[in-house]
């Protein structure tokens, strides 16, 4: 028999049944459909976010207190004093670190900020007036705070777009004075809407000078992150291990397990982001295939259905000539038809419905957000979905085969 | 010269434990070219003998040469390739794939054989001719009368131009009108183009279209003569 000829009776086969068929493999285009999603909304996160790391500038190196995390309970961690006003000396000292070529300490949290009845809480962050370059977001109104309204602990404050919104409305904010913490700032500038750039909404933030934020509003002698912009991207891995050596020599750490800091390069950055959403992309679609094991069986009973039901044919096929393997061979076909075809009807389903949600997400929330359908989850899919027709129909098919001539033929 | 020779063929099922005799001792020749009907009351073990035959069962003892070759010896794949070369079948119940054309039917058989597919449909419709169905070929199954999709049946079995036709009753479910089409037909097939015909009938005056009857009773042949007056199907349907 040609693979023609059995490709033909094969399609036959599942034809006569078109609706039964149909419905047989809606386990398969459910589970399909769910893998393509995810993996197409997980490459395109992936890339969003990539792309925002990136933006930041690759010549950034950040300094975090703590160890560096390993695994979930390392994230505690994080929330220790280690970063003090000594080592950014000891960082802008050319000695030390001859291609720093900003150093920037940055306090963080959140507060309830007021004006006139009206409460908001944004995230705080205290800065010095490089946080404009590093994170290219400017003053659309006004302007930003100087280095000396920093040293001066000066209680001004840039305000973002969305906390102009809800503190202000139409009104404009300019001189006006918020309360957060009972301490008074003065708005000077309010910033250019800019959406959500990495983790930070900065729309939803405000800007305040560090030596503000430390005495007035966290209380606290110590940095949440120091900012290092190397003078040149080459540089940046040496820039790395100088900052390493100089903080553990501040800290009197001699062995390098024990550091209370870690660093972290932008090329880093975007490794660790990588790597925790692909993790979590391939954990999503794991769960996604196990409805694909649930519509396998379906396709297993139905098969083994149909072998009963067929088995005058089989025995009518076997009378007059076919071979055992001519009588599995078309029932494996058929069930391999049946979940391929069913794995491109979840392809496309899934992409369309990863189209969707691109183009609802760049719509509504003025992301980046672009589409992505990775030609490897259409591989993937594929197969997935003509492996579970292999696996799932050889049963139902040696069935077909073990059926003796005569007592098919005598079936009624 | 000898297609068919069995010696002291026996054929005992085991059905859960009790042995069952369907064929108990027989021994017989049929020669090329021959038109033999086997009759016998049910039980007799005609059906059992004609399954045997035609490869469609194994035998429990005694030897079965076909062509020559002793059936013990071959594969069941090499029992599928003879089915599908050497032995054509028609059955009471026709048969037929219900969802596909007459032309598909007879062509059915061609799917297992190594004839080239360029030549399948004009053998088909040689066959469909033959047996009187051109105007039919495009038509399902559920289209046709009965004697009309036992001939389509007959046109299958035939299209691989097999050496012998088994036939297992196949008027039990027609008229006598179409029976007797369906026996002309059958006998025509064995003088006109030479087929040897084995034909399992419990019906005398079909038996009678035959060059020679045996009868079985309780898996013995009773009786093996050659008809004295053979009976022409077609002046018995012209009556």
């Amino acid at each position: 028999m040609t693979i023609r000829q059995l490709f033909k009776t094969s399609v036959i086969g599942l034809s006569t049944h078109k609706s039964r068929s149909l419905l047989t493999i809606l386990g398969i285009v459910i589970g399909i459909t769910a893998i393509i999603l995810v993996m197409s909304l997980g490459e395109g996160a992936q890339s969003l976010i990539l792309g925002q790391i990136q933006s930041i500038g690759s010549k950034v190196i950040a300094i975090v207190p703590g160890r560096e995390p390993n695994g979930p309970s390392g994230f505690i961690s994080t929330f220790t004093d280690s970063l003090k006003k000594r080592d950014i000396d000891s960082l802008m000292n050319k000695t030390n670190v001859p291609h720093a070529d900003h150093v920037m300490p940055i306090v963080f949290g959140s507060e309830a900020a007021s004006y006139n009845g009206e409460i908001y809480q944004p995230t705080i962050l205290g800065g010095t007036s490089y946080y404009s370059q590093i994170y290219d977001i400017y003053p659309a109104v006004g302007r930003s705070f100087s280095d000396e309204e920093v040293n001066a602990y000066s209680d001004v404050i840039v305000i973002g777009s969305k906390v102009k919104d809800e503190l202000f409305g139409n009104e404009p904010a300019l001189e006006r004075k918020i309360r957060i913490k009972d301490k008074s700032f003065r708005v000077i500038g309010v910033l250019a809407k800019a959406g959500q750039v990495s983790f930070l909404n900065f729309d939803e933030a405000v800007f305040i000078p560090y030596t503000t934020a430390q005495q007035y509003i966290f209380g606290i002698k110590h940095f949440n992150r120091i900012v290092v912009a190397a003078d040149d991207e080459k540089n940046v891995e040496a820039t790395a291990e100088d900052i390493k050596r100089t903080l553990r020599n501040n800290h009197d750490i001699t062995n390098p397990d024990k550091d209370d800091f870690f660093v972290q390069t932008q090329a880093e950055a975007v490794q660790t982001v990588g790597t925790i959403l692909s993790v979590l992309t391939l954990f999503l679609a794991s769960v996604a295939a196990i409805s694909l094991l649930v519509g396998g069986i379906g396709i297993m009973n139905i098969m083994l259905v149909s072998v009963t039901e067929r088995t005058q044919e089989i025995g009518l096929r076997k009378a007059l000539g076919a071979t055992n393997k001519d009588i599995s061979s078309q029932f494996l076909l058929e069930a391999v038809l049946l979940t391929s075809v069913g794995g491109l009807i979840g392809i496309t389903l899934g992409g369309s419905l990863s189209f969707i949600v691109a183009f609802g997400i760049s719509h509504i929330y003025g992301l980046g957000w672009k589409f992505i359908l990775p030609l490897s989850s259409i591989v993937l899919g594929l197969g997935v979905a003509s492996a579970i027709g292999l696996v799932f129909g050889i049963y139902p098919a040696r069935q077909a085969a073990r059926k003796n001539p005569i007592d098919a033929l005598r079936y009624e | 010269m000898a297609l068919i020779e069995i010696a002291s063929l026996r054929k005992v099922y085991d059905i859960e434990g009790v042995e069952s005799v369907a064929v108990q001792d027989i021994s017989l020749t049929i020669d090329k070219g021959e038109f033999v009907a086997v009759m016998g009351p049910s039980g007799s073990g005609k059906s059992t003998l004609l399954h045997i035959l035609g490869f469609l069962d194994r035998y429990t003892s005694g030897t079965y040469f076909f062509d020559g070759k002793e059936a013990a010896t071959y594969t069941e794949e090499e029992m599928a390739k003879i089915r599908n070369q050497k032995m054509g079948f028609v059955f009471q119940s026709f048969n037929l794939l219900s969802r596909t054309s007459v032309l598909e039917n007879v062509k059915l058989p061609l799917l297992y054989s190594n004839i080239p597919e360029s030549k399948w449909n004009e053998r088909a419709r040689e066959c469909i001719e033959t047996v009187g169905l051109s105007h039919r070929s495009n038509h399902h199954p559920t289209q046709l009368s009965g004697g009309e999709k036992q001939r389509a049946a007959i046109a299958r079995a035939l299209v691989t131009n097999p050496q012998v036709i088994f036939a297992d009753e196949p008027t039990g479910n027609l008229d006598s009108k179409s029976g007797q089409l369906v026996m002309e037909t059958i006998q025509q097939l064995n003088e006109k183009m030479g087929h040897t015909i084995v034909l399992i009938t419990h019906e005398t005056y079909t038996a009678e279209t035959a060059q020679r009857i045996i009868r079985l009773r309780d898996g013995l042949v009773e009786s093996d003569e050659r008809v004295a007056s053979r009976r022409q199907a077609k002046e018995h349907f012209q009556k």
